[in-house]
Order: structure tokens, then sequence, then C-alpha cells
């Protein structure tokens, strides 16, 4: 089974976020970067089900600039066989339909049984590059799994629904799958997955003017810090365990919760 | 010459999703400031699932029908959403953020060579143009948007972002006009959905909800967040992450996929307030975070906050309960 995964770099999660001074973006100067969260599960599906159906070959992808090879080689020291990069340096403004067109790009040739990504992103959060991805590569998909056997030659795929509720699609195959957090435990890199993670392909590819270019259908003119939507009382200025001695007054007094 | 707005209802079997009168509330605001009719569609087999949306004050509400819409398919919807937006030419498509939405409106957007602008909480109209507004980098940050080219501008709207019971009723619309439409090939088969297990503890009930994120950096610590809840007569509860790493079960999930609660008093510690677990608590009467980042999204819907480390709050925080209570 060949599986593709497509992995985005984001900002880590704990980073301090700051504005940018013409305000269209975070300052990205001095960010720390790591893999998008639900994309680190995409790959461990995708370990996972390389393994339990005897083989076949596990392809990562990400877009984006250079620092984007970081999470690569981490995929690759994980298990995954060969890495394709679309190296596009600005893709703050590329929008989910620009960006599944990129990747629709680098990947149509490689006709893989599986498409895997994470549910969503992390920074911007559009959730719909890969489904807007399997329109463009004309294949099923399903959001959201939790769950997937590929024992057959279709697949069944279990998707969480809201409010605790699940529910199983079988599907035929090739397919692409959004991938839930959570899914499974990930995997560390071993030593000796480091060590041959450096011998492993690193394919780059420029992607061309006309999926790059194609018509930004939004675009970002400012962003800013959410206004508050409740007038906090911030305790202990600095000083947690003021703060705490305080709080378990307020919650007395004031909130008159015992 | 593409003309006014329309707004998906989403349902399943006939049972509205909430979300769906909170999209009408969007797409009727919206309509107001633009001067646009606003109408609904509905799908399904047949007009009969659409008759609790004719209430609502809309130009027209349309049931667009086929006997593949009985069960949803995101094959079987995109199809028939985009016959329905090419027979309506609307300006405008709005949509509730839902998982059923995110899971076929990417596919429909895509068939105009289209994406969505996602998740927006707010709409503001300034000289005839609109300004969407959504949450980036998990809350963190606002982003205001335009939309680009041709219309139709497809956009979802966030749980809780308008509020249903805003949305204007006393129908114009006498009746559901059916529109039938032709679906192609379905390429999934849809199970009967359902519960995992009953629920071993249900949060709704609990008064008092102390509720640990990543924060908490390690099972063994939860026993510090217990104590406090047992001295306050509380729940535990967590954020997604706690219970994907098995360090609480599942059913104490708080957020869009797992209960959602409104207790008296709801203590978050060491939550960042991703809007996927706010969504499942921010109606609580009184809630306090703790956490080390003053910009953190929790402190947004906080009433108390303190900005350090949990394990310095936690200690100080249930000793002086204790003493205060006697």
């Amino acid at each position: 089974m060949k599986i593709i995964v497509l992995m985005k770099q984001v900002a880590n999660k704990d980073a301090i976020l700051r504005i940018n001074k013409s305000e269209t973006w975070i300052e990205e100067g001095d960010l720390s970067y790591e893999v998008n969260e639900s994309d680190g599960y995409a790959l461990e599906e995708a370990l996972r089900l390389k393994e339990k159906h005897g083989g076949g070959e596990v392809v990562v992808c990400s877009l984006g600039p250079q620092r984007v090879k970081s999470v690569i080689k981490d995929a690759l020291a994980r298990g995954a066989d060969r890495a394709i990069h679309v190296v596009a340096d600005d893709t703050v403004q590329l929008g989910p339909y620009a960006a599944a067109k990129v990747l629709s790009e680098a990947i149509k040739d490689e006709q893989a049984d599986l498409v895997l990504t994470g549910l969503q992103s992390d920074d911007n959060g559009y959730a719909q590059t890969g489904v807007i991805l399997a329109e463009l590569l004309g294949l099923p998909h399903a959001t959201i799994v939790i769950e997937v056997d590929a024992s057959g030659d279709g697949l069944r795929v279990k998707r969480e629904l809201e409010s605790g509720w699940y529910q199983w699609y079988a599907m035929t195959r090739p397919a692409l799958l959004t991938i839930q957090s959570g899914i499974s435990q990930i995997r560390y890199a071993t030593l000796k997955g480091i060590m041959a993670a450096k011998k492993k392909e690193i394919k780059e590819l420029a992607p061309s003017a006309d999926a790059l270019g194609a018509a930004a259908h939004q675009r970002i003119t400012k962003v800013y810090f959410p206004q508050k939507t409740k007038q906090t009382q911030f305790l202990g200025d600095g000083d947690a365990k003021a703060g705490a001695a305080q709080l378990a007054e307020k919650l007395r007094t004031e909130a008159r919760i015992f | 010459m593409p003309n006014g707005i329309i707004v998906f209802a989403e349902h399943r079997g006939g049972a509205f999703n909430k979300t769906s009168f909170e999209a009408i509330a969007a797409a009727q605001q919206l309509g107001a400031s633009l001067g646009q009719p606003v109408s609904a569609v509905v799908l399904g087999t047949d007009a009969a699932r659409a008759g609790e949306v004719v209430a609502y004050k809309l130009d027209r509400v349309v049931s667009v029908e086929n006997p593949k819409l009985a069960d949803y398919t995101p094959d079987g919807y995109a199809d028939a959403m985009e016959k329905a937006v090419r027979s309506l030419d609307p300006q405008f498509v709005i949509m509730p953020h839902t998982y059923l939405v995110r899971d076929y409106a990417p596919k429909l957007a895509a068939r105009f060579g289209k994406d969505l602008i996602s998740d927006c909480v707010r709409a503001s109209v300034a000289d005839g143009a609109v300004t969407f507004s959504r949450r980036i980098f998990q809350g963190k940050i606002d982003a205001d948007v335009v939309a680009n080219g041709e219309p139709p501008v497809f956009a979802t709207f966030q749980s809780g972002a308008y509020r249903a019971d805003q949305a204007a009723r006393g129908g114009d619309a006498a009746a559901v006009e059916s529109l039938p439409v032709e679906v192609g090939e379905v390429r999934m088969q849809p199970e009967e959905p359902f519960q995992e297990v009953k629920q071993a503890v249900d949060l709704t009930k609990a008064d008092t909800i102390i509720a640990i994120g990543r924060g908490i950096k390690g099972q063994e610590h939860i026993a510090l967040a217990q104590q406090l809840a047992d001295v306050l007569g509380g729940e535990i509860a967590a954020s997604r992450p706690i219970c994907d790493a098995g360090w609480l079960p599942i059913d104490r999930q708080i957020g869009s996929s797992g209960q959602t609660v409104t207790p008296k008093l709801y203590i978050a510690l060491g939550i960042s307030g991703a809007i996927q677990h706010l969504v499942g608590m921010k109606n609580a009467s009184t809630i306090v975070a703790v956490n080390k980042d003053p910009e953190a999204p929790i402190f947004d819907i906080a009433d108390y906050g303190i900005v350090g480390d949990l394990f310095e709050v936690l200690p100080v925080l249930t000793e002086e309960i204790k003493k205060l209570k006697g």
C-alpha cells in the first residue's frame, strides 16, 4: 500500500505570539516551529497501516520554505520512506484552494492508495485543504477520522461526529482521509531511524506559477488580539501564590461558591 | 446576476442542528446590512424535512431533493448543494461550521474553484463591502478577511458566534419550494451513528468542575487538581490532549468532541483555551483561569485569572479554601 502523508509546519504551540508591524500576520523572526499536531497523527496512522498490511511505501509531502525540512527529516526518522518538499517561501496568504492546487500537482502522479493529512492546521485553521485536494484529485474523502480499517479492497473508516457520537463509513479506495488528533500513540524517532533518515530521498519541487496564483479567494487584511468579552480580574500581579489566596477569598465573597 | 444570501440549514433525519439557526441569524444580519434577501436550503428526500425552517423570516425556503440525500454523505451533499447554488445564483452562501459542513463544504466550494471563509466569529459591512473575522492560531489571534473574486462567497460561522434566538421569525415564505436535483455517484456508504459507551460520568450535572490541560505536564500531577476538586466537591475534567494521552478517560473531556457543561464554577488549569474547548464550557457562571501565558485565549472569557505556574497556585488555593470553609 502506498500512502502519502501531507504535513504542515506551524508555530510552536507554546510560542508567545506577537503581531507584526504591518498588522498582517504574526512576527515570525524568532518563532520556533513544530509539526502540526494532527498531521503527526496522520503520519503515525500511515506507518501503522504500512506495518499492518505488509509493506508498501509512506511518502511525506510538505509545502513551505526551507525550514519545513525539519518536519520532513523528523518524519523520515520516524519511518517514512521518502519525501517531497514543495518549496515556497511565502505561504501566509496562500488560501486552502491554492495550497490544495499546489499539493495536487506535487502528488497526482504518485498514484497513492491513500492520502492522509491532519484535520486542520493549528495556525490558519481553515480545515479545508485536505477535502479540496480530494476533489482536485477526484478522490472520495472522509474527515475527522479516528480509526482506519484497510484490510479489504475498500476501506472502512470511523468518523467522529459531534457530542460524543461516531459513525463508520465504507468507502472505495484510493481515498483521502483527514485524521483527528489522538487516534493512536505517536512513536518516537529512534537513533537508528535518525541515522537511516539521512539516506532517504527528499525531492524538492517548485510549485507552478499557475497553482501558486490560483486566485486567492480570501485575503487577510488585518490581524489582532481578540477583544475580551469579559472583564477579567487578574489576581496576584505576577505572584501566583498571592493570587491563589486572593482567589479563594473572591470565590467565597464575590462568587459565593462556598 | 447573482443576488441574495442562502443559508444551509443542517439536520439529521429532520432534527435541525441548533447552529443552523445561528447561521440563519448571521445571514439575516448580513442581509439587512446589504439589503439582500435571505433564503434557506434544506437537503433531503422530500419537503417534509424543511418544516421547522419555514417559521423563520426568510424570502424562500428551498427543499433540495433526491433519494440519495436520505443519509448524509459528502459526495451526495456536495453534488446537491452545487446544483442548488447554481440554480439560486446567490452572492453569499452561509453555513454553520459544524463537523458535517466541514466534511462536505470545502468540496462544494472547490467545484466553484474556491475555498470557504471558514469558522467566522463575525461579519461586518462597511460601504457595501463585507469583512469576515475568524480566529486563527487556535483562538489566540483574530484575522479580518475579505473575499476576492466573483460571487458566490462561501462562509461558515462558528457555533455560538450568533445567537439562535436572535434569528427573526415570521416567515414570508409561505411554503417550501421543492427543487429536485441530480446526484451523481456516491462513493461512501454510511452506517448507523452510535455512541461509544454510555457516559460513565455526567459532567453536565456538576456544579463545580476543575479542568486540566497541557499545563499539568504529567499524569502524576492530576492528584493535585483532584485535591482541589475534593475540597470544592467538584468533578475533575480535561481538555482534549489530556484524554488523548490517556491520562483521564474520554468521558471527562470538555469541548466540541466531548461534553458541553454549564457549572456554577469552572476552574481551568493550564488550559490555553482553543475554541474546541471553549465551546464546551464558556457558559459556566464563574470561570477561573490559571495559565503561564498572559495571552492565552482562556483569559478572554475568565472572570478571574492568575498568570502564573499552576503548581504554585494549586496547593495554596486548596489550602486557603479548606481554611475558609472552616
